[in-house]
């Protein structure tokens, strides 16, 4: 208290008369929150566990876990009222880490809860609701993998268990004390990471985000307008909008207005930048690029290209190269230039990228996943979609969209034609990270889906489709016309519109350039004749 | 002995050169526009191609007026006399140094194939590209003014196919101002109005 109040008064002292004039009392420090929860007597205790601080949340905040309990964020579940299939973490795989199921203690460290280790965790317990996890403000609050989402407290930890490698225990009674709205930093604690590290999964998101420049992010630029997740993805009741289940492709509904009924997705460019975004006073073609907008997303020109902070992210993962040892027979890694990992004993081999051009497809919003036993073939050429997006030019509902095409080569069962759940993660006899052992590790994987194993394992080709949406860059550097409007530019491929510069009717154009030619050649030759016969006479 | 008559006025000798200046122009931007080739760059090559548009609209408006208050639009009617020898001029004639079956005069400028194609240009290529231009300079209009089920392909294809039509007749018209009394004759008279006739 003495030293805020000196700091006042030193303030008051710096800036003059004007300042002077509220002199030092406190009124003159403008708070943002109408509770300072260091004051609180619930949280002036020693917590020993998560779930201690929770039940101190919850004694005030008494609703706030049962809101939590209805978000995806809890559950890890989603039904997606499209097409009626069962997604979320728990049930869905890709072609990063695969998946969930099995390794629930490692994932478990960004669940917003407490001690999801293995498929009987009780959803419907208040107490392990994990507050901290988003409104930390310290910094300081970690939940290192293999812990189930716990955090490390009391003493610190040897993790993994002989490694040498000790975890600071966090002093959970200062960051309960601190806590406040959540920020970049909180929820990229995981978004950053998706995929098991910096950059991986998104393309679009990792920490270059926590505090960009206006080149990576005109909108969260630290030095500018400084957004946090929360300002687009405004959350009500714990429950936060925006998903790549369902995403919003095309907004048709101009932007929110304040007490308007029905309003949608607010996380969308349109919620606030409205339908007809470019105006007159910025741009001569506002008119057209509006119009652009009609079939074009905002995203494919204002995001140029992705993982554009200086973190690369994952293009592909080739999973059947894992397992090579070296000549001591250990696991080893093979780093690139720039020190990130393009193989590793047990995960395989990876292609990584930076300033990526997106590729360009129609997107209607919909996605629908390959689900664990749904049946698939290894063909020719043609990977197999972990998740596939619908969309054509012609459907009324499609844009065209950015997107990162993440291409895999996972293990699958060539006898029962499914993509299988490894056991990966853990300290034990059939985690593929320690073990190296396909069989083992699949067979404790699908022990846990029910689901039945050959025993025979094989690696096929995948795809994966992450719309780019985050990176929106200055308006300066939006595409030029002339990215699209040429032969062989980013919409190559991209049927149903005629793109001056790219288009031609093909007989039109040879019909026209070879009359052209024999005019040409016609006038020359009669020409020559002219000159030839004048000679003669 | 060379005989001169005054075949080019003033204003239609501007007429014809900025026009010229303006048509080339609208070529090389409109191809490049088209992917044919790069110079300006794609959006440059549209902005450039508006204005040149505009201008040779504007350009049209004096040119259209003048042509009715001076009576100079009967230039262009059409007319089958001499046309077969006029061809046959080109074809045999010219070769043999025959007589040019056509003789100028202040109220005949253009010979009967001249007319023919002149007024070619008037009815069909000029339409073609107007008609075309204007749907594709206002695109972002369409749905407003109830278009909107138009294709821009086939605008944006008739609009190439003037083009082409509009660059075969350049080439033959450069070609032909040489084929005048002497080589020069005929584009001295665009330059001075002057035309030199044996």
């Amino acid at each position: 208290m003495l030293r805020k109040t000196f700091a006042v008064v030193l303030a008051a002292w710096f800036m003059g008369p004007a300042a002077s004039l509220v002199g030092a009392q406190e009124v003159a420090v403008k708070l943002n929150s109408t509770a300072d929860h260091t004051k609180f007597k619930e949280l002036q205790q020693t917590f020993k566990s998560g779930p201690e601080v929770t039940k101190a949340c919850l004694s005030c905040h008494t609703e706030a876990a049962r809101q939590v309990h209805r978000t995806k964020h809890w559950t890890w579940e989603f039904m997606n009222p499209e097409n009626k299939q069962k997604l979320g973490k728990k049930n869905v795989l890709n072609n990063f880490c695969i998946s969930v199921e099995s390794n629930y203690a490692g994932c478990t460290a960004c669940h917003v809860g407490y001690g999801w280790k293995d498929a009987n965790f009780d959803f419907t317990k208040e107490e392990t609701v994990d507050c901290l996890v988003c409104h930390d403000t310290t910094g300081l609050y970690q939940k290192p993998p293999g812990l189930a989402g716990n955090p490390v407290v009391g003493a610190p930890l040897e993790l993994p268990p002989g490694s040498g490698k000790f975890i600071k225990p966090v002093d959970l009674t200062k960051v309960a004390q601190k806590v406040g709205k959540t920020s970049r930093d909180t929820c990229g604690a995981c978004h950053f990471r998706g995929g098991g590290g910096d950059g991986v999964k998104h393309g679009d998101m990792d920490t270059s985000l926590a505090a960009p420049d206006a080149e990576v992010d005109i909108h969260m630029d630290a030095a500018g307008l400084d957004f946090s997740c929360g300002t687009c993805h405004k959350a009500s009741s714990h429950d936060v909008p925006g998903s790549r289940y369902t995403p919003t492709a095309q907004d048709k509904g101009g932007a929110h207005i304040r007490g308007k009924e029905k309003q949608g997705n607010p996380a969308t460019c349109v919620a606030c930048h409205s339908n007809a975004p470019h105006k007159e006073a910025d741009t001569k073609q506002a008119a057209r690029l509006n119009h652009h907008a009609n079939k074009v997303a905002c995203q494919t020109c204002h995001i140029p290209s992705f993982a554009r902070g200086g973190v690369p992210t994952k293009m592909s993962w080739d999973w059947s190269t894992a397992g090579k040892l070296d000549k001591d027979g250990k696991q080893f890694t093979i780093k690139d230039d720039h020190g990130h990992a393009i193989y590793a004993s047990h995960k395989g081999d990876f292609v990584l990228g930076q300033n990526v051009k997106p590729q360009y497809r129609w997107f209607n919003g919909e996605v629908t996943y390959t689900l664990m036993g749904d049946k698939i073939e290894k063909v020719e050429g043609g990977p197999v979609g972990i998740n596939r997006i619908n969309g054509s030019p012609g459907d009324g509902k499609s844009m065209i969209w950015p997107f990162k095409i993440m291409h895999g080569k996972q293990p699958y069962d060539p006898e029962y034609k499914n993509l299988v759940k490894p056991h990966t993660a853990g300290n034990d006899d059939t985690g593929y990270w320690k073990n190296l052992n396909w069989e083992k590790a699949i067979a404790a994987g699908m022990k846990d889906t029910g689901l039945p194993f050959s025993g025979k394992v094989d690696f096929i080709e995948t795809e994966m489709y992450w719309p780019i949406t985050h990176m929106v860059a200055p308006k300066d550097k939006a595409l030029g016309c002339v990215e699209c409007h040429t032969k062989g530019g980013r919409l190559e491929g991209i049927e149903g519109v005629y793109l001056p510069g790219r288009d031609a009717n093909p007989f039109i154009d040879k019909a026209g350039w070879t009359l052209a030619l024999l005019t040409l050649l016609g006038v020359l030759g009669h020409g020559v004749l002219r000159i030839f016969t004048a000679r003669k006479h | 002995m060379t005989e001169r008559i005054y075949i080019f006025k003033k204003f239609e000798r501007f007429w014809h050169w900025s026009q010229a200046g303006l048509i080339i122009f609208l070529m090389l931007t409109g191809f490049e526009i088209h992917g044919a080739y790069s110079n300006f760059g794609f959006e440059k090559a549209v902005g450039y191609h508006t204005i040149a548009a505009w201008s040779l609209v504007g350009l049209w408006v004096f040119a259209i007026f003048w042509h009715l208050t001076t009576g100079e639009w009967r230039q262009y009617i059409p007319t089958t006399e001499k046309v077969v020898a006029m061809i046959q001029y080109y074809l045999l004639g010219i070769f043999k140094n025959s007589p040019h079956p056509f003789r100028q005069t202040q109220l005949r400028k253009h010979n009967p194939l001249q007319r023919l194609a002149y007024l070619g240009v008037l009815l069909f290529i000029s339409p073609l590209i107007w008609v075309t231009g204007w749907l594709y300079l206002f695109y972002d209009q369409w749905a407003a003014w109830g278009l909107g089920n138009l294709d821009l392909s086939l605008v944006a294809t008739g609009h190439v196919i003037g083009a082409f039509l509009m660059l075969l007749f350049l080439i033959a018209h450069i070609y032909l101002i040489t084929a005048g009394a002497t080589l020069t004759s005929h584009l001295k008279a665009m330059i001075t109005g002057w035309e030199e006739v044996h």
